[in-house]
């Protein structure tokens, strides 16, 4: 049911349960200390607390891979196949094709995710030599892309492969999009696909038709009705939090990490809720009826 | 300095949503509406770039060959004709653009969704095959929810719809919660990395 991405996490469990206590004794006095305020909106204070642990939590968990350094990630299938289906790609000597989906735009954080695996993909084209297309339906999403992959190109040493009539606007219609991603991969015929972002109704048909074309397929979505047809459709993918968890991998940066392993000890203790609340049901005690 | 600009903008922007969405100040609210507006304007003058992108891209790759020549002329000479029709006749309901909309546009859209159909045939065909006992399970259930949702599934007996609901409800139900969670501490974690500065994707890998 739940996945933990790293290891070695005693030492947060007692923060954890050091905050959980602090959090239910201020909470203890009268049960909502604000809402009675003009100011605040009716309902809200679980939400207000999630958002106070969390950050407590991510901050915990800086200071914490500062003094201890990266935590250890789950090795993630999708992301160590990354290599050998751009190799598949480079020996067949076509493209690889890269989308973020129809359903999203820039201010999505499941696209940030996504921009920083292009960024990775992306320089490992580059080294080897295989062209990369990026079609998208936003063009907010092309600018970002297309700087992510010059820099990507860059820091690879190879600014010259980078060319950016490869990251392309193509419409904002659904469908649209499709057909033209369709198209894309009938007369390129990639080695490799990636579909990494948030996708609609149209996940299948780019999904098959790259498929159909004999293209690896890479994917990872937010969505978990699309991610159904994903698991079946596709050769690789990352489940849920797994697409954020790949982006801190692929990143190098120990803050993104931190917050991987803030997810984790955030989960623990939603973990530790439900059983204690289902407990609580048992003996007629519904907690969600004084939150 | 204007990467300094952004962050401070973005962390600005985002510590005001934030706040707005827990605080009923009457200058909150009137904050995100201008936000949501400016928002939109932005979007709006993104998107004649990108086609302006676009179409200066296909009018450049139309020497290339004769097919590149042929959607070159076919593209870029609907998005002159489409656009001249709203500009000249308006876009209401009776309009030349509004049927251009209803006897093209949706057509096309309608016959590319209902791929879909034929696509969901052949991944579960693909997909649903009993090599593990994990996939055994997965096609079991995959059988129980089919039969249970159609008139025959209950024809054959009324065990199979209740299947059917329990499978969606109970075991379904949870994991696509499990996962949801998942997704929204996700999703939590990079959003309070861009307040805080430290993601910054949004700005092309700087």
């Amino acid at each position: 049911m739940f996945s933990f991405a790293c290891r070695g996490q005693r030492p947060f469990a007692l923060a954890l349960l050091i905050l959980l206590s602090s959090s239910v004794a201020v909470l203890g006095d009268n049960g909502s200390p604000v809402a009675d305020a003009g100011l605040w909106g009716t309902g809200k204070i679980p939400e207000f607390i999630a958002v106070l642990l969390l950050s407590l939590v991510m901050v915990i968990g800086v200071i914490h891979v500062r003094r201890r350094g990266r935590p250890q990630l789950r090795p993630l299938p999708p992301i160590a196949a990354v290599d050998d289906a751009i190799g598949r790609a480079t020996e067949q000597g076509t493209a690889v094709i890269y989308t973020t989906g129809w359903g999203g735009d820039m201010s999505r954080p499941t696209i940030m995710a996504s921009m920083e695996i292009l960024g990775s993909v992306a320089s490992r084209a580059a080294l080897n030599g295989c062209r990369l297309l990026v079609p998208s339906h936003d063009p907010v999403i092309v600018g970002v892309a297309q700087d992510t992959i010059s820099q990507s190109a860059t820091v690879a040493g190879r600014p010259d492969w980078f060319a950016s009539s490869d990251v392309t606007f193509v419409t904002q219609s659904q469908f649209g999009y499709a057909s033209a991603f369709a198209g894309l991969v009938a007369r390129h015929h990639p080695g490799s696909v990636f579909l990494i972002g948030t996708f609609e109704g149209e996940a299948l048909i780019l999904a098959e038709a790259a498929h159909d074309a004999g293209a690896v397929t890479i994917a990872g979505t937010d969505s978990t009705i699309q991610l159904s047809f994903f698991l079946v459709a596709c050769d690789y993918t990352l489940i849920g939090e797994e697409l954020f968890a790949a982006a801190a991998m692929v990143s190098g940066d120990e803050r993104a990490a931190a917050a991987v392993l803030a997810q984790d000890m955030i989960k623990y203790l939603i973990l530790l809720l439900l059983l204690i609340g289902g407990i609580l049901v048992g003996f007629g005690f519904n907690l969600n009826d004084h939150l | 300095m204007r990467d300094r600009l952004a962050v401070m903008a973005a962390s600005a922007c985002g510590v005001l949503l934030v706040v707005q969405y827990f605080v009923n100040a009457d200058w909150l609210q009137a904050s995100y509406r201008l936000l949501l507006s400016w928002m939109q304007a932005i979007f709006a003058f993104a998107l004649v770039v990108g086609v302006l992108a676009v179409i200066r891209d296909r009018i450049a790759r139309a020497g290339r060959t004769t097919e590149e020549r042929v959607n070159a002329v076919v593209m870029v000479g609907a998005a002159l004709v489409i656009s001249l029709l709203g500009f000249v006749g308006g876009t209401g309901r009776e309009s030349p653009f509004q049927w251009a909309f209803v006897h093209l546009q949706a057509p096309m859209q309608t016959t590319v969704f209902s791929l879909l159909a034929f696509y969901v045939a052949t991944a579960a065909y693909r997909g649903f095959r009993a090599r593990t006992i994990e996939s055994g399970v997965l096609v079991v259930a995959a059988l129980i929810v089919l039969l249970g949702r159609v008139p025959i599934g209950e024809w054959l007996t009324p065990v199979l719809p209740g299947g059917a609901d329990w499978i969606l409800n109970t075991p379904a139900l949870a994991a696509k919660r499990a996962i949801l969670i998942g997704i929204g501490l996700g999703m939590a974690a990079t959003s309070l990395r861009v307040i805080a500065g430290i993601e910054r994707t949004y700005l092309g890998g700087r």
